[in-house]
């Protein structure tokens, strides 16, 4: 049961097949078998699970069928959870208990989800790998050498692993897409402003999103359903009404207009992730979809202005870390600079010290206009490349990234790891939706396609997605866990 | 460019971050390859180029001025390390 997609386990709901106690129970059952292994999770709240799965149970008695009523999530560890840990990765927050629930998190319990626990994450969601995290690397349920990808990717092990039925993730340069990618399943960031983060720890403003990961784009737009709208608690939240995104799921692909970024099928794809790209393309052409080349000639720029950009906000946002109101504080400060600098220290890994550094830097006096000024000019460029593309194709397809996910310990250097998300990032730089879903493995790796569209045409790219998922069996490809740590 | 120690010092101290000796060097020689890879965008020519501060293209909104947080001094302090009859404290800043 607990490898069923959360609208199979929605249908078995309702259908009395099972109880939410009873699925809850199994997946806590799974997560204590494998969660040592793999470190999906860094909380486990079993005892409120299964008081929320119970209580599902009787409102679904007393007639609610809400469609994820009683349905096992986790969350990323960077949604403010009311009375459970909140983490983000880090040290900082090791002991934050927040006093408040993210809106996504309200919405998921509003509408009876039942949360199994929060994710690990890279550090305040920098990395691609999940490496970072101060509670240790996550390792891939299909090969635990290997990385899940990130910085959501806790997040995508545990979908992966089939310990939740679903879970959430945020997205600043590919955190949701690159790991679901590397981990076998559907990982989706919709439009800048279309689910609020509010009670989202902040990395990025100006680029982070929260998005689902889960099983399939059915899954993902059922999802949607319950974290997208407006929210007047986050002023940059779109005012826009949100769509029913499993309306739109059944319709037919027949003069769909696929554009094929000539830069993303260029040097540094490996050619097997290509050829399972091409392949899934010819799929699309077979549901009555055309392919035609296009240009983003200003892709390659995407990784530098992104690494202006992300650390120059992060500088700002992480600045509130000061060892006062909550979270981590250096032991016997001599005085209150010391105390400031030895906890930002000793609360903050190597790869947040960096991006606060670089950021920094950027931003300070005489250095504004040659970096932060001019990324937002080379932003500007790569948003028009996408506005172009759009005049004449429906979606943008390639590969999510350059090749199936690596060992443990294999990208050290920094500028390497960042070269991950050259196919990601331009999508947060210009606001973009993009969805992440699994093609022909390489070698018994994941390979995810990324499908991009145009500024909230969230509905299409679910639409896309889904018809692809109904006539391949790509996301129906569970990992072998083989059992022992591998080091 | 190369990113060098004295820069590392005067950055970190706007940061407020401690760096060690050793840390310093490790910290210079990372920043400078960064640095390198964000330099490739002075490549192309943005004379005339509108900055993109924000991807959508909306003003801020504005809310009614009405108070609706309820106060919640004595939760919220719970979480501090330090606090004293509803104060945070923090080492002496006045001798």
């Amino acid at each position: 049961m607990i490898e069923k997609t959360a609208a199979e386990l929605s249908a078995s709901l309702a259908a009395r097949e099972v109880s939410s106690e009873e699925l809850t129970r199994a997946y806590l059952d799974r997560i204590s078998s494998l969660n040592e292994q793999l470190n999906a999770y860094i909380t486990v709240c079993a005892e409120s699970a299964l008081e929320q799965a119970r209580s599902a149970d009787e409102k679904r008695a007393a007639g609610d069928s809400s469609p994820l009523l009683g349905v096992p999530i986790a969350h990323k560890d960077i949604f403010c959870t009311n009375g459970v840990t909140t983490t983000c990765g880090s040290r900082m927050l090791h002991n934050f208990v927040a006093p408040y629930d993210a809106t996504v998190v309200e919405n998921f319990n509003k509408a009876g989800a039942v949360l199994l626990g929060k994710t690990n994450m890279d550090e305040f969601a920098m990395g691609s790998s999940n490496e970072t995290s101060y509670f240790g690397p996550v390792r891939n349920p299909w090969d635990t050498k290997r990385v899940p990808g990130g910085s959501s990717g806790g997040s995508a092990a545990a979908v992966a692993a089939d310990l939740c039925a679903m879970a959430t993730g945020t997205d600043t340069g590919g955190s949701i897409r690159q790991p679901a990618a590397f981990s076998g399943i559907t990982g989706f960031k919709p439009s800048y402003g279309r689910v609020s983060r509010w009670g989202m720890i902040a990395f990025a403003s100006s680029l982070d999103q929260a998005g689902p990961i889960c099983k399939s784009a059915e899954d993902a737009a059922l999802m949607m359903n319950v974290m997208a709208g407006h929210d007047p608690k986050d002023s940059t939240c779109a005012n826009i009404p949100a769509d029913d995104y499993t309306a739109g799921l059944e319709n037919s692909l027949s003069g769909l207009r696929i554009g094929i970024p000539k830069q993303h099928f260029a040097e540094g794809l490996s050619a097997d992730v290509e050829q399972s790209i091409r392949d899934a393309l010819s799929e699309f052409e077979k549901l009555g979809a055309t392919i035609k080349e296009i240009e983003l000639p200003n892709n390659h720029l995407s990784v530098s202005a992104y690494y202006v950009v992300a650390p120059a906000e992060a500088s700002a946002n992480l600045s509130r870390y000061d060892g006062v109101r909550y979270g981590y504080r250096c032991e016997d400060p001599v005085d209150l600079e010391d105390m400031y600098k030895r906890t930002r220290s000793e609360g903050f890994g190597d790869e947040v010290k960096r991006r606060i550094m670089v950021g920094t830097y950027a931003l300070s006096a005489g250095f504004y206009d040659a970096y932060y000024r001019k990324a937002q000019k080379v932003r500007r460029l790569i948003k028009n490349d996408f506005d172009l593309a759009f005049k004449d194709v429906d979606v943008v397809i390639g590969p999510t990234s350059p090749h199936t996910a690596f060992e443990l310990g294999a990208k050290s250097d920094p500028v390497a790891m960042y070269l991950e998300d050259i196919y990601t990032i331009a999508v947060n730089l210009a606001g973009l939706p993009g969805i992440s879903i699994p093609v022909a493995p390489v070698a018994g790796l994941p390979v995810g396609m990324h499908i991009v569209g145009d500024v909230f045409a969230e509905s299409k790219l679910l639409n896309v997605a889904h018809q692809f998922q109904k006539h391949t069996d790509w996301h129906k490809l569970k990992p072998v866990i083989t059992g022992g740590e591998a080091s | 460019m190369a990113f060098d120690k004295s820069e590392v010092e005067k950055v970190a101290q706007l940061a407020r971050l401690h760096m060690s000796e050793a840390e310093t060097a490790e910290v210079a020689s990372r920043i400078t390859d960064i640095l390198a890879l964000i330099d490739q965008m002075q490549s192309i020519d943005t004379d005339g180029v509108e900055p993109l501060a924000h991807p959508l293209d909306v003003t801020q909104p504005l809310r009614e001025d009405k108070v609706t947080e309820i106060d919640r001094r004595d939760e919220l302090q719970t979480l501090a390390p330090a606090t004293e009859d509803g104060l945070y404290l923090v080492p002496k800043v006045i001798e």
